[in-house]
């Protein structure tokens, strides 16, 4: 069977309202995560009763400060931190904020870095006649 | 006014196999607040994506965790499946089902071992270890694999389980469910079990809702939430219901989990009386688009496996949120008020994995 899934989008000023709603509503926080995009898509899931909400706002870039969640959803300074140190968004006023230091990695803001394609190998042998050229 | 202290607790830590850390405010021996440390140990495997065919990334996915590996894996998949709308066929659906409760049997017989370990119980932990073992031995019989069973795939799964080996494993486990009871009697009704944990970290259902918590945390506190209600994989053709308990306490917590042992190995004998013949696999075409988020029952809760692809051979985005990052705020939440030495008892009822946690 095929979950229903309803996947909304917002914007960052409507965010706060549209969570404010969600809990107003009786919906528990699932999850928010981002994803690297030609900018930033950031997503907020809820459930109720196995019903799925997502809410989505997309981000130019991670310079742009977006508001927590943290108000309404206390658990949500989890999320929060770690989109902080994986993508390198700008949460304001998150209840436990961990300055970066939520995930001890290496390089922060790894995730924002655009996926790099490695260039295809050349190939060096010529392929028989009549044989299945996989590279085309 | 009594003086405030901050004791550390974890990463490294007798009852934490994995690392966590805790900065625990007390007050003479009573925990008034904590504060949580992860992210040790994080991989990055989500990124991984990026680099690796979608179908070579089930092996990644499986690897994600050590307990709950098949379950991993499979909802990689189904992740996958939806967006490809693959029909996965009807007797694969079974097997996936056998497999997950088979994970969920073993993993809450190693959570019993390790909270009687916590408490200083070590026959129980030994005895809640051997009952364990005889399901790896089945795990290992039927995928060849202890930890890592790589038998799921996208399509469907790569090993097949013949029918009446299948009704002697629902028969083996039948056997088994009279140790279990003799087991689950132990940590129902010995009386220093349930000093350590009856009114332990109480939490009442409307705070597990807010706080997000998942599994049998959730169901403890009766909230019958249960991923499997969702009808993936055979559970929509399968008569189950959620376990729960309403006191909302650690030995709640231990209630659900002993109740869902039996209710797994009802589920398997089910899957073994109903299970359809036909093909293990359908054969994939193409490459994914678009975006689902795949949800399914883990032993510690819901699991999301965040699939998002543009028609290429590799995903563009692969975003996992596992049940014990879920359960951290409600575990925090319960600590103000309980004694030191409750700590690491109260940390494992929510069943942490680190190792999915930090994926």
């Amino acid at each position: 069977m095929i979950e229903f899934q309803d996947l909304r989008e917002t914007t960052p000023e409507r965010l706060l309202g549209e969570v404010q709603e969600m809990r107003n509503s009786g919906y528990r926080l699932v999850q928010i995560g981002a994803t690297r995009t030609e900018g930033f898509e950031i997503n907020y899931s809820f459930d109720r009763n196995l019903a799925f909400v997502n809410l989505k706002i997309r981000l130019a870039d991670n310079d742009q400060v977006i508001p927590s969640i943290t108000d309404v959803y206390w658990s949500a300074f989890l999320y929060e931190n770690e989109l902080h140190d994986l993508f390198g968004l700008q949460i304001r006023n998150i209840n436990i904020d961990y300055q970066g230091n939520f995930y001890k990695v290496t390089r922060p803001a790894a995730f924002a870095e655009r996926p790099v394609v490695a260039p295809r190998p050349k190939r060096t042998v010529k392929p028989a006649a009549d044989t299945e050229d996989r590279e085309k | 006014m009594t003086k405030r202290t901050i004791i550390p607790f974890g990463p490294q830590h007798p009852v934490l196999p994995e690392p966590i850390h805790l900065d625990l405010v007390v007050e003479d021996e009573t925990v008034v607040e904590a504060i949580p440390s992860i992210g040790f140990i994080h991989r990055g495997l989500e990124k991984l994506v990026e680099k690796r065919d979608f179908q070579e990334f089930v092996y990644v996915a499986e690897r994600i965790c050590g307990i709950c590996s098949f379950i991993h894996g499979m909802t990689y998949c189904h992740g996958v499946e939806q967006l490809m709308k693959i029909e996965v066929p009807a007797r694969a659906h079974y097997l996936r089902t056998v497999w997950s409760e088979l994970s969920r049997i073993h993993s809450h017989l190693l959570w019993l071992g390790l909270t009687a370990d916590a408490f200083g119980f070590e026959s129980l932990f030994m005895h809640s270890w051997r009952l364990r073992e005889k399901v790896l031995d089945i795990i290992e019989a039927t995928t060849g694999g202890r930890v890592i069973f790589g038998s799921c795939k996208i399509g469907g799964v790569r090993r097949d389980i013949e029918n009446a080996e299948l009704k002697a494993i629902a028969a083996r486990l039948q056997d088994y469910a009279k140790e279990y009871k003799e087991l689950g009697d132990v940590f129902l009704n010995d009386l220093t079990v349930k000093r350590r944990l009856c009114g332990v970290g109480t939490l009442s259902g409307a705070d597990a809702l807010q706080l997000g918590a998942v599994g049998p945390m959730l169901r403890a506190s009766g909230v019958a939430q249960d991923m499997r209600l969702l009808k993936y994989a055979a559970y929509g053709e399968i008569a189950f219901a959620p376990i729960t308990a309403s006191e909302g306490d650690s030995y709640a917590r231990c209630a659900v989990r002993i109740g869902e042992i039996f209710q797994s190995v009802d589920i398997i004998r089910q899957c073994s009386e109903k299970i359809p013949a036909g093909a293990i696999e359908t054969k994939v075409v193409g490459f994914p688009d678009g975006e689902f988020y795949a949800r399914t029952e883990q032993p510690r809760g819901e699991v999301i496996y965040y699939v998002k692809a543009n028609g290429t051979k590799n995903l563009e985005r692969l975003r996992v949120r596992t049940p014990t990052f879920a359960n951290i705020p409600a575990m925090l939440k319960v600590m103000p008020g309980i004694q030191l030495a409750d700590v690491p008892v109260l940390v494992l009822t929510i069943d942490p994995c680190i190792s999915c946690t930090e994926r």
